[in-house]
């Protein structure tokens, strides 16, 4: 047989060759429209359907392709590559995949050019039919509207995969010998992308009736296909509500996110030794401090003071849930506390009279909704009466967990005028947050916990409050008497109760405490953790 | 000559048996079809134009390309219907296998009938599994979309390895080799059957064959 190709055998391959580019590059294309393509089939050949397929010609890709070709043949070191890239509607874009057609120099002589190869070379465009269905991008680009479009772009030379990212992986679509050579379709594709993608546009509302407008160039004039029918409002919105949502989750994080009680304690603690923080938050604690020292100086002292914080406010606020008041009166707490934070609501002044027979129960009555904080309390009062600070502080801690889911969400969304409105809602899930019972482990128990402190801090009327409560109240705390710490409880209270004005009473500023408290909280919450143990233990002796 | 074999397995809830097993079929059916033969005098012939369209699943995160031809539709649902309720019927641990067979007639004299001689069979595995809840069914959608991904690729790499065909026959010859009967494309002769495995996975109990085109209805 004769090796050389004959001229006529030469012309052939060379025509089949570029129109078997042409028609790859529209199948490719009209794979990532983001539309189903149906093409009929003719019992009677046409004569211009290249290859036996119903291939369309977009005269738009088909002169694109031609351009990028110029003239030239897919060779040895020579590809002819289609780029699909995913471009969002805020101007981000990144490659998908890389669909390359190249020729080796295995050559196989023996084959029929007119026949076998012509043959095959529809093999294999049937081979790319399937397989464009089939990687990530075409889910991609059924999905694409106003979010991002799809995009594509033809050029002919060296095959560039270094923007697919690290990972690509590569589907060969087949290979074809030819005299010439051997043609070798294949893809490389971005698999990181299609997850990142997935989930980045499923935090968004739901796209449906996106459209795409893949067309590097103006689209094709019939392109009632191409155009969106059913638009999304605007990318903008997407983009304005997905920033708004994360910052929300965030806050439901934070607000929800129980803090351990260590974490709190430590908070506190870490408030109390240094010189006096303008946060109101560690205003707040400070009252507690007391009662913290007398358990467990580090640990403790913090915790105490936020749960006492959060109980009273809880008490004054939680007309919701009067009974929870109402045992934790029975206890006895720390009247002056509950009737502290009058944020003006009478409901608040009659939840601290309730609570002002209470003694240390103040803070048992903090356990809002869990009866079994109550009993804890009721238990820890009726008969260890050595250690009452302990129970104080055990519930304290809880409290101030439990405060601390809900306040971020109180804070930054209901009102503020209501110092401890935060709190309300909070008494509901107090049990659930209850850190003493499920103590944190994760560091998403931090966030809350942050949050929690932030928002205590940033109600600046919290801190008016809890500064009104301990002006007004004048208690027999019932752990006054403390081995621990020597200083009387009450002594300490005076003490500590006229605290500077904190900057983080308005609004505003509170807004920014927030944020720098919430910087601040991973590394107290980081020694509160460590201390999760103790608490574990702690919690256990009251049960 | 030796018969080409291709197993492909999946496992797939019960309704989508029928989306799953028709993507397999339709895709290899896709690469084994050709336009219409026209023949010329001199013994040329020229072949018709085969279109394609896409179908999206409803039970599968999946979308695949078939064959525009509504007859090889019609026939593969009809086989892939009887599968699937054979597979139901056939108890709660659905086993079964559906296996499409390409062959070649060989004309015998008389009295013989006429040998029907496979050169590729591609049989699909298929193990239903029962699924609870609402969440672990949107799962298996995506992963079996994925799962029917990766067995597209394998279809294809086999189909590219350009293995033995069946020559293009003449004229007289072309019943032997494809399916005529079809009005606008032109699949290589096949057949689909099934077999349903009972739970204990003993011996078939259950083996029927149905023949899409019967080679003795001449």
């Amino acid at each position: 047989m004769d090796t050389d190709l004959s001229s006529q055998d030469r012309k052939d391959l060379d025509k089949f060759i570029k129109f078997f580019a042409l028609k790859t590059v529209q199948v490719i294309v009209q794979a990532r429209l983001g539309e189903k393509i149906c093409t009929r089939s003719s019992s009677s050949p046409t004569g211009s359907d290249w290859f036996n397929l119903a291939i369309k010609d977009i005269p738009e890709v088909t002169h694109e392709a031609k351009k990028a070709l110029a003239g030239q043949l897919p060779a040895v070191g020579r590809s002819m590559c289609v780029e699909i890239s995913l471009k969002t509607s805020e101007g981000d874009s990144m490659e998908l995949e890389i669909w390359c057609l190249e020729m080796n120099e295995k050559c196989d002589k023996e084959i029929k050019v007119s026949y076998t190869v012509y043959n095959r070379l529809s093999l294999l465009l049937k081979s790319l039919l399937a397989i464009t269905r089939v990687t990530p991008a075409y889910r991609l680009s059924r999905k694409q509207g106003h979010e991002y479009v799809i995009l594509y772009r033809i050029y002919f030379g060296e095959v560039q995969l270094s923007g697919l990212g690290e990972g690509f992986q590569t589907v060969r679509v087949g290979t074809v010998g030819t005299p010439l050579g051997t043609i070798t379709l294949s893809c490389a594709y971005r698999i990181n992308l299609a997850f990142m993608s997935t989930r980045q546009f499923e935090r968004t509302p739901p796209i449906m009736g996106i459209i795409i407008d893949h067309f590097v160039d103006r689209p094709y004039p019939s392109s009632s296909p191409m155009h969106p029918c059913n638009y999304r409002t605007t990318g903008e919105d997407n983009g304005a509500t997905y920033p708004s949502v994360e910052d929300s989750q965030e806050v439901c994080t934070t607000s929800f996110s129980t803090s351990p009680p260590s974490q709190c304690v430590f908070t506190v603690t870490k408030a109390h030794f240094q010189t006096p923080p303008p946060v109101v938050m560690d205003t707040l604690k400070v009252p507690m401090m007391g009662l913290a020292f007398s358990h467990q100086p580090a640990a403790l002292g913090v915790g105490s003071a936020d749960m006492g914080y959060p109980v009273i406010f809880a008490g004054g606020l939680n007309a919701a849930h009067p009974h929870q008041l109402i045992v934790p009166g029975k206890e006895g707490g720390i009247p002056p506390v509950l009737s502290q934070p009058a944020h003006g609501t009478q409901a608040d002044h009659e939840r601290m009279a309730m609570c002002t027979p209470l003694d240390g129960a103040l803070y048992s009555a903090a356990t809002p909704s869990s009866s079994e904080d109550t009993e804890t309390v009721s238990n820890s009062s009726e008969g260890k009466s050595g250690s009452p600070h302990d129970l104080l502080e055990t519930i304290f801690v809880r409290k101030v967990g439990a405060f601390v889911n809900k306040p971020i969400n109180q804070v930054t969304m209901a009102s503020l005028d209501i110092p401890f409105a935060m709190f309300a809602p909070k008494n509901v899930e107090l049990e659930d947050n209850d850190p003493m019972v499920n103590p944190p482990d994760s560091p998403d128990v931090e966030s809350p916990l942050q949050g929690s402190l932030h928002s205590e801090g940033s109600s600046g009327s919290s801190t008016g409050n809890t500064h009104d409560d301990f002006v007004m109240v004048d208690f027999k705390p019932a752990f006054s008497k403390d081995d621990i710490l020597p200083m009387d409880l009450g002594t300490f209270y005076r003490e500590f109760q006229n605290p500077p004005q904190l900057s983080s009473l308005s609004i505003d500023i509170g807004a920014q405490s927030m944020a720098e408290d919430l910087d601040s909280l991973p590394e107290k919450l980081a020694v509160h953790e460590k201390n999760v143990r103790e608490f574990d233990a702690f919690v256990e002796t009251l049960q | 000559m030796n018969c080409r074999s291709e197993v492909l397995e999946v496992s797939v809830e019960g309704r989508q048996i029928e989306e799953a097993m028709l993507a397999v079929l339709h895709t290899v059916l896709l690469h084994r079809s050709t336009g219409k033969f026209h023949y010329k005098k001199e013994g040329t012939y020229s072949i018709g134009t085969v279109g394609t369209q896409d179908v999206d699943c409803d039970f599968i995160d999946f979308t695949y390309a078939r064959v525009s031809s509504e007859e090889l539709d019609r026939a593969l649902r009809k086989a892939v219907g009887e599968f699937k309720d054979a597979l139901r019927n056939s108890g709660s641990d659905g086993i079964g296998q559906i296996s499409l067979e390409f062959y070649q007639k060989k004309k015998s004299r008389w009295p013989f009938s006429d040998e029907c001689i496979p050169w590729e069979v591609w049989t699909i595995k298929v193990n239903v599994v029962n699924l609870v809840s609402e969440q672990e069914r949107q799962i298996c959608r995506e992963k079996v979309g994925e799962k029917l991904c990766e067995k597209l690729i394998n279809i294809v790499e086999v189909m590219n390895r350009h293995e033995y065909l069946p020559k293009m026959p003449t004229q007289s010859e072309v019943d032997n080799v494809f399916d005529t009967s079809l009005k606008d494309v032109q699949p290589y002769l096949y057949k689909i059957s099934y077999q349903i495995t009972d739970s204990l996975g003993s011996s078939v109990t259950t083996t029927m064959r149905r023949l899409i085109k019967d080679t003795l209805a001449l």
